[in-house]
């Protein structure tokens, strides 16, 4: 007896309540903006310049003396974080300090550091800096530039590759899933203040490489189908499309779920930011493919006229709509 | 139908093989670290017994490419530093006003009296008492201009001149500062490399970044402050001729002069000319040593164009002194007292004898020619990074498990294949990386993981396929082929828009975020081909020896 996620036949009607499907999205996408205007990013050093020190000791980090000890240095605005997981050692107690970025665009002194070090020794004694990252405000301007420019990048060479492969409605589908998904992942990382750094940057552009492999396997499905069942309306088309892929659908995504899931509980906490972003990623990217691609695909509606094309059929790659 | 060429097996076979053996130094990482080193020592600085023995732990027949770590799993120091490109503009102007002003001097006559002014630094202004003599003036000086050859601009000029009212004035031209500000990263780059070199840290990775920036990683190293000290210091050795001594730091020098302090008194004050007669560029060598009275000092010795400045600059100035200037300090202002022919000589101070070695070896590996700024500074302990790969390490295993337990439950027989896939996919994967010789970063793991689940997605949708074709009523063999043949486009467009992002993350990301990239890269690329070719194979070896009637997937 097999493992089944999914029965073998399905039959779901995907756009029954399209509607409200679209306007659940709609309105998440709207408190994602609205929370990203109104409290911002939580961004980390790569873009806000600063310096990040990953602090051990063996005595338990009391934040209120370690801010105290801080405080004579005058270095701004300071925040102090302790950090847990489950693989720390007993007297193992780790804080992250975050300091801003000082006036000139240079990165921060060795001398301050030693400076820093030698006030908090005075509170926890034996306190190590295990890690000291400092970008000056420069470089973090440029960082973020870069990243907008290789979402905005990456959204625009899907756009083009979906569009000459298939067409044009596909390819708009397929571009308002990833924007939903990008849009909803700043979302998420703005209203629970998770620090966005260079690696979330990675980690969105991952969601938005895993969200087009799904939205192009259904999507692969729905241009077989229309010329399958040249009778049939789009909205029949694609349910059975949908329907037809949606075991391949369950199974990746929770393959990588697992895969994912095990990072970020094993993983440590350097990366746990990064790792939530993706399983996010993998959850609203998987939504959005059969609940936003397809549903705009069929608002959109789609060229049934596939006679002129009819003497290429026997080979796979003879569909290239350019 | 289900029939591959036996050439096509073999291929196959022979890419995992390989893969395989690529990847197997990995699984023994601290032993052929270990005998890599000393098998690089062997060559570096001969044989002895205990380097053979080292070098002899890992056989020499089989592969001893390893994965890099990055810096936040290895631990050590990671520098971003931007060189300050203008910093020679100003050298150069210093340099040419003594050319300029000799070019002039004989002119009097048409040009009459000229002044520098004060101005930016990398100009030099001349205000000339008889403004009639300029086009004359602007012929002149504009003869001691160089042509340069650059790719846009044929028969451009190193130096701009030209004339507002009464004043001349003298600037390098745009192609000149674009050239220079290549030479000058260049330079600094070789400098650094040299610096580090010398200390002797392993695997430092030296690159340009951009137009003016460099970007070092020292694995090992205790803190970025440590590598600063190695390659922060200037050493810009000089000497000039003296104008004055006096303890006002901001006397007025004058013109083409400047006042600067003196290293070991304090309070005292050196107004030298700007423009030195030999500068650390002519320094063929620089020893530690001892003076007559048994002090640390520096000796140097110059090349043949320098000895011969310094001789004739001795002979003519005897009984004046001249200033030995290290980064802006006068070292010491001695007064010539005979003329110096040998081109060598010593640098006398309050040295220890770690400074003057310091100093030896600054001196010996050249000066930056220009400033650098940091403006990145990370600094990763090697606790933090081996608990990083402890932590990666157990992810993955347990992400591996996970995902082979519920392939097999889902697919059976098939599921199998596709787990053997899998485990080639992860060998491939690091042996690919190996053979690049590709860095492996925290966020790397994490796109091996990653990879760990999307791996399968290539075999999920050929399995999916397959069923559809039996539920449909093919018989197993048509199944197969049909199920393969089908899912292909869906594969391929699904794998190729996920790699057009990963390259684009390569192109525009840096550091971890690039490992991410090229494991995630790497990932697409081994997956499919394992997807496509090596369970393909193992179904239809399976198939070929079973012949079954019915195959349930």
């Amino acid at each position: 007896m097999r493992l089944r996620l999914v029965p073998q036949e399905t039959s779901f009607d995907f756009f029954k309540r399209a509607k409200l499907w679209l306007g659940i999205s709609a309105l998440m996408m709207v408190v994602a903006m609205a929370s990203f205007l109104w409290q911002g990013l939580n961004f980390g050093i790569d873009f806000r310049g600063g310096t990040t020190i990953r602090t051990e000791a063996s005595e338990v980090v009391d934040v209120g003396a370690y801010r105290d000890a801080l405080a004579v240095h005058e270095l701004g605005d300071v925040s102090i974080t302790e950090v847990f997981d489950p693989s720390f050692e007993e007297d193992q107690h780790v804080a992250m300090i975050r300091i801003q970025a000082q006036d000139d665009g240079e990165a921060i002194s060795g001398e301050m550091i030693e400076t820093l070090k030698t006030a908090l020794d005075a509170v926890a004694p034996g306190i190590k800096f295990v890690s000291v990252e400092s970008v000056g405000p420069k470089v973090s301007g440029e960082l973020i530039t870069t990243a907008v420019i290789a979402v905005a990048l990456a959204i625009a060479a899907v756009l083009v590759y979906i569009w000459l492969r298939f067409e044009w409605q596909f390819a708009l589908g397929a571009v308002a899933a990833l924007v939903h998904d990008v849009v909803l992942t700043i979302g998420v990382f703005s209203e629970l203040q998770i620090r966005f750094d260079l690696a979330i940057i990675a980690a969105l552009l991952t969601i938005v490489g895993y969200s087009l492999n799904d939205t192009v396997v259904v999507f692969d499905r729905v241009r077989e189908n229309l010329r399958r069942y040249k009778q049939k309306d789009l909205a029949e088309v694609l349910n059975i499309s949908i329907n037809e892929t949606l075991s391949r659908t369950v199974m990746t995504s929770v393959t990588t779920l697992l895969a994912l899931i095990s990072l970020y509980v094993l993983g440590g906490d350097v990366i746990r930011g990064f790792v939530f972003a993706m399983i996010w990623g993998v959850l609203v990217g998987t939504y959005s493919s059969v609940f936003v691609a397809s549903t705009i695909l069929l608002k959109l509606g789609v060229k049934r006229d596939w006679s002129k094309q009819a003497n290429t059929t026997g080979n796979q790659f003879s569909n290239i709509d350019a | 139908m289900l029939q591959i060429d036996l050439w096509k097996r073999v291929l196959i076979w022979l890419v995992c093989a390989a893969g395989l053996m690529l990847a197997l130094p990995n699984g023994f990482y601290t032993r052929v670290e270990q005998s890599n080193d000393a098998a690089a020592d062997i060559i570096a600085k001969g044989e002895t017994p205990e380097r053979l023995e080292t070098a002899g732990q890992w056989p020499s027949f089989l592969p001893s490419g390893l994965v890099n770590l990055g810096l936040d799993l290895r631990g050590g120091a990671h520098l971003l530093a931007e060189v300050q490109v203008e910093d020679v503009y100003e050298a150069r102007m210093d340099a040419l006003w003594p050319e300029v002003r000799d070019a002039l001097r004989p002119e009097r006559d048409t040009v009459g009296t000229f002044r520098r002014q004060p101005g930016p630094a990398d100009e030099i202004r001349l205000k000339l008492s008889k403004p009639d003599g300029m086009a004359r003036a602007l012929e002149i000086v504009r003869g001691l201009a160089n042509p340069i050859t650059t790719l846009t601009g044929v028969g451009a000029n190193d130096i701009e001149v030209s004339a507002q009212g009464d004043i001349l004035v003298v600037r390098l031209s745009e192609e000149e500062k674009i050239a220079s500000d290549d030479r000058t990263v260049r330079q600094s780059l070789e400098i650094v490399r040299r610096r580090i070199d010398e200390v002797g840290t392993r695997e430092p990775t030296i690159q340009r970044q951009g137009a003016d920036r460099i970007l070092i990683q020292v694995p090992g190293i205790g803190s970025a402050s440590e590598l600063k000290e190695i390659i922060g210091t200037t050493a810009q050795l000089t000497f000039n001729p003296v104008v004055g001594r006096g303890s006002d730091p901001d006397a007025a020098p004058g013109m083409g002069n400047k006042v600067i302090p003196s290293l070991d008194e304090e309070g005292a004050y050196y107004t030298i000319e700007a423009a030195a007669v030999v500068t650390g560029e002519d320094l063929v060598d620089a020893q530690p040593s001892y003076d007559q009275n048994g002090r640390p000092a520096v000796t140097f010795r110059f090349n043949t164009s320098g000895a011969r400045r310094f001789g004739d600059y001795t002979a003519e100035n005897i009984g004046s002194p001249f200033a030995i200037v290290l980064d802006d300090e006068v070292v010491s202002a001695p007064v010539i007292q005979s003329h110096i022919p040998g081109g060598s000589g010593i640098i006398t101070g309050n040295f220890t004898i770690e400074e003057s070695t310091n100093l030896a070896v600054l001196l010996r590996a050249g000066a930056l020619p220009a400033g650098l700024e940091f403006l990145e500074e990370r600094t990763i302990g090697p606790e933090l990074g081996q608990d990083s790969i402890d932590a990666g390490k157990i992810a993955t295993i347990v992400a591996f498990v996970a995902v082979l337990v519920f392939m097999g439950l889902s697919y059976g027989l098939f599921g199998l294949f596709a787990n053997v896939a899998l485990i080639l996919n992860i060998a491939l994967i690091f042996g690919m990386l190996s053979l690049i010789g590709g860095t492996l970063t925290l966020p790397g793991i994490a796109g091996i993981v990653l990879t760990v689940g999307m791996a399968v997605d290539a075999n999920v949708l050929i399995f999916e396929r397959i069923r559809e074709e039996l539920k449909s009523g093919r018989g197993p063999a048509k199944a197969i082929d049909e199920g393969y043949s089908k899912a292909l486009s869906a594969i391929l467009d699904a794998n190729i828009t996920t790699f057009i992002t990963a390259v684009i993350l390569f192109a525009i990301g840096s550091g971890p975020v690039r490992g991410f990239a090229i494991t995630l890269g790497l990932g697409i690329l081994t997956s499919v081909f394992t997807a496509i070719f090596v369970t393909r194979l193992m179904i239809v070896m399976w198939f070929e020896r079973r012949r079954p009637k019915t195959i349930e997937v």
